[in-house]
């Protein structure tokens, strides 16, 4: 959805500065790609992760190659992350992958919350009345649609969700009715 | 002539009703969650593993390929419906396919492509069958040191062969790496990055992490991005294509059918560069160059046959060496591996019947295919009518409850939310999911080979270069590392000069 339609290229533009035009023109109306800052963070995230695999493996014990602990693996595995963090620092300096987060950016942010609430709720009264708060939330205040469409969509997504999955494959997902 | 007759016993298993009953609800399905814009084959098959559990391996198996194949022609309605291709594979259809939708003649773009991707599967398939088995019997020599470089080489290539940053690809399929050692040892019992987690003890389930990467994040993705134009599909006329879109598109669909076989056996991209191949073949071969991404319907039929007979083909790295090719055949091999069977060289011998049960299922679920797709595309045109507003909390709900199917768990759906935040935070940050959950998929092998290896030599690592088909793997992975570099180093003196010497291929 978001690849652009290019060529199969054999050498994928390791360095991104060197033809800028290129995404963006081929896809019309997708947000510009993220910036130098976003490579920056993202960058130090999975340095950070790294680096925590590492303190994390020595502390599991390394063994030697002939005896191998159960840290060494993660230990190699953490200090190749680490190295390729740092080079993707460098290699993407000036950004170019990705999309910059964009004024509709809150809506995933919304979206995750109400699923968490599902999760949080599932347990305790069941998938229904659940359910049917996220999709009225997606469909009322994410989609956009009327108050109407969205009561009578709601109703019957959750009403054909267990229809199918109570019903019908007589499954164990925790329900109230 | 053993194989002939286990190929036969195969057809008996999946011929039985119950079977077919199956093949044909995972193809129904797997187009309809496919045809939701935004998710792939990938995402869908992610979404639709709870579907297979609970089920007899046989017949589970026969289900997947159905889903599989859905998925895959789904992904190429909404490129010619809506301009959204499912996944890479599909891209270049959308050229062609679009502006024939926009002429009025979506009908026979689907049409054709349904078509030409029942010729490109059946023919790899047909491949497969006679392949698979020689590969299969190549590999069955092959120990823990030939299977930990073979593990490398491939995630290294389907992190360079992706589309997006190459380095960040590395660095998603690191963390895949990472991921797969959280849990408890299977060499020492040490539990490792479980932070006294009583859940993560058993280590991370591949279903949660697959749905949440690939299909809620595409999910929380779209929530995002479907403020962009989408238009809503037109009226789609005469699926039904005339003899002489046949007769011009015949040509197209055998040398895509060639063409896709042999590039999906490649590990990385092998769909997307086959499409985008024959589409460039086509092209070349034109006596008028110009009809492309006007409409032309051999720009449909090759790299819809193509990117079917690749995707197909890429099954045989995946059922002969154990090592899936792309993240669509990470899927798959997850998905077998829940059923209890692990694809592997020793697959064809100890379990023909599984074996040839997953060959003979990609036939009917491609039959099942082009019987379905042709009369119901009028039914997925109305599904996409369905606004995504409304959709979107559906597909998100049927993630979710699927999730807690698998193993009756409320950590699994929250892993799922967990992987789905990361999946949506990765792609905005442009690291490919693909690599992270190939390398996550195929992490416990290969710590399990090179621990096994080191073992074998005694805790002498050079024991790897001097066993020589594990060291042909390791040379090739070297060169493939290093390749970009001198590339990359060669181009950045001439780039001072005003020429770009970057050949660019004519899509």
């Amino acid at each position: 959805m978001t690849t652009a339609p290019h060529p199969p290229d054999p050498e994928p533009a390791v360095e991104p500065t060197v033809e800028p035009a290129v995404e963006p023109e081929a896809h019309d109306d997708g947000p510009p790609p993220a910036g130098p800052l976003a490579n920056l963070g993202a960058g130090l995230v999975t340095l950070a992760l790294g680096v925590g695999g590492v303190v994390v493996s020595l502390a599991l014990g390394v063994g030697t190659p002939a005896q191998p602990g159960s840290g060494m693996w993660p230990l190699v595995v953490s200090v190749g992350l680490v190295v390729l963090s740092l080079a993707q620092l460098v290699v993407g300096r000036a950004g170019g992958d990705g999309e910059r987060f964009t004024r509709h950016s809150w809506m995933p942010l919304v979206g995750l919350a109400t699923l968490l609430g599902l999760v949080a709720l599932l347990p305790v009264i069941g998938f229904e009345i659940p359910s049917l708060l996220l999709s009225l939330v997606w469909m009322r205040f994410l989609g956009g649609e009327s108050w109407r469409t969205s009561v009578v969509c709601s109703l019957g997504a959750v009403v054909a969700l267990y229809l199918v999955f109570v019903a019908a494959l007589g499954t164990n997902v925790p329900h109230l009715f | 002539m053993d194989n002939l007759q286990n190929v036969m016993a195969g057809f008996e298993v999946v011929l039985e009703p119950t079977n077919l009953l199956y093949c044909l609800v995972g193809v129904l399905i797997g187009m309809l969650i496919g045809v939701l814009p935004g998710l792939g084959p990938a995402a869908t098959i992610a979404i639709l593993l709870p579907l297979t559990y609970g089920i007899e391996p046989v017949t589970a198996i026969i289900m997947l390929a159905g889903i599989f194949y859905g998925a895959q022609y789904g992904g190429t309605i909404t490129s010619v419906l809506l301009r959204l291709p499912g996944e890479a594979s599909s891209v270049v259809t959308v050229l062609d396919g679009h502006a024939l939708a926009r002429q009025g003649k979506a009908g026979t773009a689907l049409g054709i492509a349904a078509i030409g991707s029942f010729v490109g599967g059946t023919v790899a398939i047909v491949g497969l069958t006679f392949l698979a088995p020689v590969v299969a019997s190549f590999a069955l020599d092959f120990g823990p040191p030939e299977y930990a470089a073979l593990a490398l080489l491939g995630i290294l290539l389907v992190s360079t062969i992706a589309s997006g940053a190459r380095v960040k690809a590395l660095v998603a399929a690191a963390l895949g790496l990472l991921l797969a050692t959280v849990g408890r040892d299977a060499f020492t019992g040490t539990e490792r990055f479980t932070f006294g987690s009583l859940d993560l003890a058993d280590g991370i389930d591949f279903v949660p992490v697959a749905m949440g990467l690939f299909g809620l994040g595409e999910i929380l993705y779209n929530l995002e991005e479907r403020h962009r134009a989408v238009h809503a599909p037109g009226k789609v006329t005469n699926v039904w294509p005339s003899r002489s879109d046949l007769r011009e598109s015949s040509g197209a669909v055998t040398r895509g059918s060639v063409l896709g076989f042999f590039l999906g056996i490649l590990p990385g991209g092998g769909a997307t560069i086959a499409s985008m191949a024959a589409y460039a073949a086509e092209k070349k071969r034109a006596k008028d160059p110009s009809r492309f991404g006007k409409g032309a319907i051999e720009g449909v039929a090759g790299p819809e046959t193509a990117n079917n007979a690749a995707a197909t083909s890429s099954f045989i790295p995946l059922l002969t060496l154990g090592i899936p090719a792309n993240a669509t055949m990470a899927l798959m091999f997850g998905a077998l591996l829940i059923q209890g069977i692990t694809p592997g060289p020793q697959l064809v011998d100890q379990h023909p019947e599984l074996f040839w049960g997953v060959v003979n299922s990609m036939y009917v679920g491609n039959i099942l295919l082009l019987i379905m797709s042709i009369p119901l595309v009028g039914v997925f045109v109305r599904i996409l009518r369905v606004r995504a507003a409304i959709l979107a909390p559906i597909t998100a709900l049927i993630t979710m409850i699927g999730a807690y199917t698998i193993n009756n768990s409320v950590f699994d759906v929250l892993l799922v939310v967990v992987f789905g935040a990361v999946g949506y935070l990765m792609k905005k940050f442009g690291f490919e999911p693909g690599p992270l959950v190939l390398a996550f998929v195929l992490g416990s092998l290969l710590e399990e080979s090179v621990r096994r290896s080191l073992l074998l030599f005694g805790g002498d690592p050079t024991g790897f270069v001097t066993r020589p088909i594990s060291a042909v793997l390791l040379a090739l992975f070297v060169v493939v590392a290093v390749w970009p570099l001198v590339q990359s180093a060669r181009r950045r003196r001439p780039a001072q000069a005003p020429t770009p010497d970057r050949e660019e291929a004519s899509v």
